[in-house]
């Protein structure tokens, strides 16, 4: 669907094979009619996910794939988590079908409203699965790191929700650029430990959680944030977010007469929403393409290796030491991705795209003007591609796409104002 | 040098390699234990001071019965505030994998009277292929390597390129490693085995925590490789309180610290010898 665009000099933009029929590799214990499967007890998606953690955390990653698998094929657990995500976070979220965006841009964009959770992302689909099992799991406290803010906020009003002691790990740099999120964390209850080791951004909150969790591990739950860190979490957080994809599967077939989405376009940081919105439509003939930060695409950029539990894809030196992210959204400053996306990259299944910083500020202005919905910069990196490659005609006139609206922008504003001014 | 069978266990993932005669880690520290000492192992972060091989000089002048030397990595999640540090300010001053090998290379040629094995994080053998990263470490008399994020499930690849390039694969057993994995582990292992004292990362503690002697003893009780228990060890009186199930101690986080805030080669080895001199008062 998407052809290329001979000129572009970026790697990412014009690397796109035309992919008509989606090869439909399997991972191990993979159903047929979805790629996006059960990686198996080790936790391999192709080459890459495992399980590269200290000894200390074996035991305990082998209990919580273990209370997973028993909790999720459990009825009562599903219909608890499905009634909490129901009445307590708004899901099902809608489809909003942008009619001027679609006239500017002579292609039909939907957008899957995640911003209109509770919270205002989709990472509160992510922490409440994951609270209600710690619950399961008798665990008394929850531990998550946070870049933005978002999964700190989520994971502090999951702690509440349930009742649990939840400590939030942050970057000492994010923490300064992101002080309302800190002081809505603290609202809700939670502590925020301000990490000072490293470059003091997610990836060390990361390494400080898997610290925490080491030296507490009987009573702790680390709630991690994406479909990143050992096996079962990418697995665990793309079963808890593939929501969005089965809910806009069946929405977008109402919309679309039947017919599933020519293209489906996802933001891509550690890879959680887009996880979740390609698990369902993998099975299909849609095109699917995950847009990263021009500065943290670890797809596009990095190399494989082996960080944070997990063998992925890593901006990393020739020596294989991990480098610093930079993006103008926070949510997107990881230098590495999850297994999954390294295993759906390497199949060509999808197709990962970057946007720099100034098309993502146009991006963002475009749709609060066009449609009035804010977003959040890190989805706007997914509207950016959109609106660059319908106006290179790299997404053919009269084509219909979905793109994952995973946040609202009320976070970002300020920064914004900043950047470009009043 | 003595042969060492080791005690039967629960099947492993190794397997050809047990077959093999011990490498020189394993039958130095063996050897040295059968003269009735307790083993005493620093460790250093390489690079994090310009004059680093100094500080692992001045730990064999201590009397080490080898020296654990660690290649910095910018992610070290086992690692405590110290060799975090230690690990970044190393890779400020350029510190390299290579650059650490021919530091070493070096003082083995010069001769040293202890081994020499590495504790890295394992993206830095993998990016360097682990076959390549077997033979480099080999050829520079490079004893050993630690590398605490890949566990047993993880490190068939690596268990094999080590041993065919003659390089112990030290495992460690952590405080809550079930009994059939531990003997697992212990059968995967060569050089010796590293218990986990505690349930943490690495760093100075005030005290000894139960489970260091307590993963000594588990230990003990599995395998007649060597057992030396790290993390947490900060103390002469700790090494010896732990060493009544240990047969020896890693000193990590103590003497990074020291060396950080500025301590000379001289005040190493003076640090160091108050270990060496308890252990042997036992
Ligand atoms: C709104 C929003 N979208 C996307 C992301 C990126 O995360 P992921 O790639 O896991 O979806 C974040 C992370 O903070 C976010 O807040």
């Amino acid at each position: 669907m998407i052809r290329e665009n001979p000129r572009s000099d970026d790697p990412s933009r014009s690397s796109a094979p035309l992919v008509s029929e989606p090869p439909n590799h399997a991972a191990p214990g993979a159903r047929k009619d979805n790629p996006m499967g059960d990686p198996g007890p080790r936790g391999y998606f192709g080459d890459f996910g495992g399980q590269y953690i200290p000894e200390s955390l074996v035991p305990a990653c082998q209990e919580l794939e273990a209370s997973f698998r028993t909790a999720w094929s459990d009825r009562s657990f599903r219909e608890t988590l499905d009634g909490i995500l129901h009445n307590y976070a708004g899901r099902p979220t809608p489809i909003t079908e942008c009619k001027r965006l679609s006239d500017e841009l002579g292609v039909r964009v939907l957008l899957k409203r995640e911003d209109l959770t509770h919270t205002g992302s989709h990472k509160i689909n992510n922490v409440l699965g994951q609270a209600l099992l710690a619950k399961r799991m008798k665990k008394t406290r929850l531990i998550a790191e946070t870049g933005a803010g978002q999964h700190g906020v989520a994971a502090a009003t999951a702690a509440a929700l349930f009742g649990m002691d939840c400590v939030v790990y942050m970057g000492e740099v994010d923490v300064h650029r992101q002080e309302l999120n800190v002081f809505r964390m603290k609202l809700l209850g939670a502590e925020v430990r301000p990490v000072t080791t490293g470059s003091r951004t997610l990836k060390d909150a990361v390494n400080e959680a898997l610290r925490d969790w080491v030296a507490n591990v009987g009573q702790t739950y680390y709630c991690i944030g994406s479909v990143v860190g050992p096996h079962p979490y990418p697995w665990i957080v793309r079963e808890l977010q593939t929501v969005i994809g089965t809910e806009a599967r069946s929405a977008c077939r109402e919309i679309l007469n039947g017919a599933d989405p020519d293209v489906v376009v996802v933001c891509v940081g550690g890879g959680s929403n887009a996880a979740g919105t390609f698990a369902g439509f993998a099975g299909t003939t849609a095109q699917l393409i995950g847009v990263e930060a021009h500065g943290g695409a670890a797809m596009t950029r990095g190399i494989p290796g082996v960080v944070h539990g997990m063998k992925s894809m890593f901006l990393q030196d020739e020596d294989g030491q991990i480098l610093e992210a930079s993006s103008i959204s926070a949510g997107l400053d990881y230098p590495g991705t999850g297994p999954e996306h390294a295993w759906l990259g390497s199949t060509g299944r999808v197709r990962y795209a970057t946007a720099d910083d100034v098309e993502v500020l146009d991006a963002f202005s475009l749709l609060a003007r066009l449609e009035g919905i804010i977003p959040a910069l890190e989805p706007a990196h997914a509207l950016a591609f959109v609106i660059r490659a319908a106006r290179a005609g790299e997404i053919p006139s009269g084509a219909s796409v979905l793109v994952t609206l995973s946040g609202r922008g009320d976070k970002d504003v300020a920064q914004v104002l900043e950047v470009i001014g009043p | 040098m003595m042969s060492q069978e080791k005690v039967p266990a629960a099947p492993a993932g190794s397997g050809s390699e047990q077959a093999q005669a011990p490498g020189k880690l394993e039958a130095t520290l063996i050897e040295q234990r059968a003269t009735g000492r307790k083993l005493l192992v620093p460790y250093v972060t390489a690079g994090m001071v310009p004059d680093w091989p100094e500080m692992v000089s001045a730990a064999l002048d201590a009397g080490a019965d080898a020296v654990e030397v660690g290649v910095p990595f910018s992610d070290p999640m086992m690692d405590g505030p110290a060799i975090q540090e230690a690990s970044r300010r190393a890779l400020v001053l350029g510190t390299s994998i290579q650059g650490v090998v021919a530091a070493i290379a070096h003082l083995n040629a010069i001769g040293t009277p202890a081994p020499l094995f590495i504790m890295s994080y394992y993206n830095i053998l993998f990016r360097l292929g682990l076959k390549r990263a077997a033979l480099t470490l080999a050829r520079a008399g490079i004893t050993g390597a630690v590398l605490p994020d890949l566990p047993l499930h993880e490190a068939t690849a690596w268990i094999s390129e080590a041993a065919e390039a003659g390089i112990a694969n030290v495992m460690l057993v952590a405080p809550t490693t079930p009994d059939d994995r531990l003997r697992s582990i212990c059968n995967a292992a060569s050089g010796f085995v590293y218990g986990v004292g505690r349930m943490g990362v690495t760093g100075e503690q005030t005290d000894l925590a139960r489970t260091s002697r307590q993963v000594a003893a588990r230990l003990k009780a599995a395998t007649s490789l060597p057992v030396i228990v790290g993390v947490g060890i900060s103390t002469p009186e700790q090494a010896v309180e732990v060493c009544q199930d240990a047969d020896g101690v890693i000193v990590g986080s103590g003497v990074v610290r020291r060396i950080m805030e500025g301590s000379s080669p001289g005040e190493i080895t003076r640090f160091l010898g108050s270990f060496r001199r308890a252990l042997d008062a036992g």
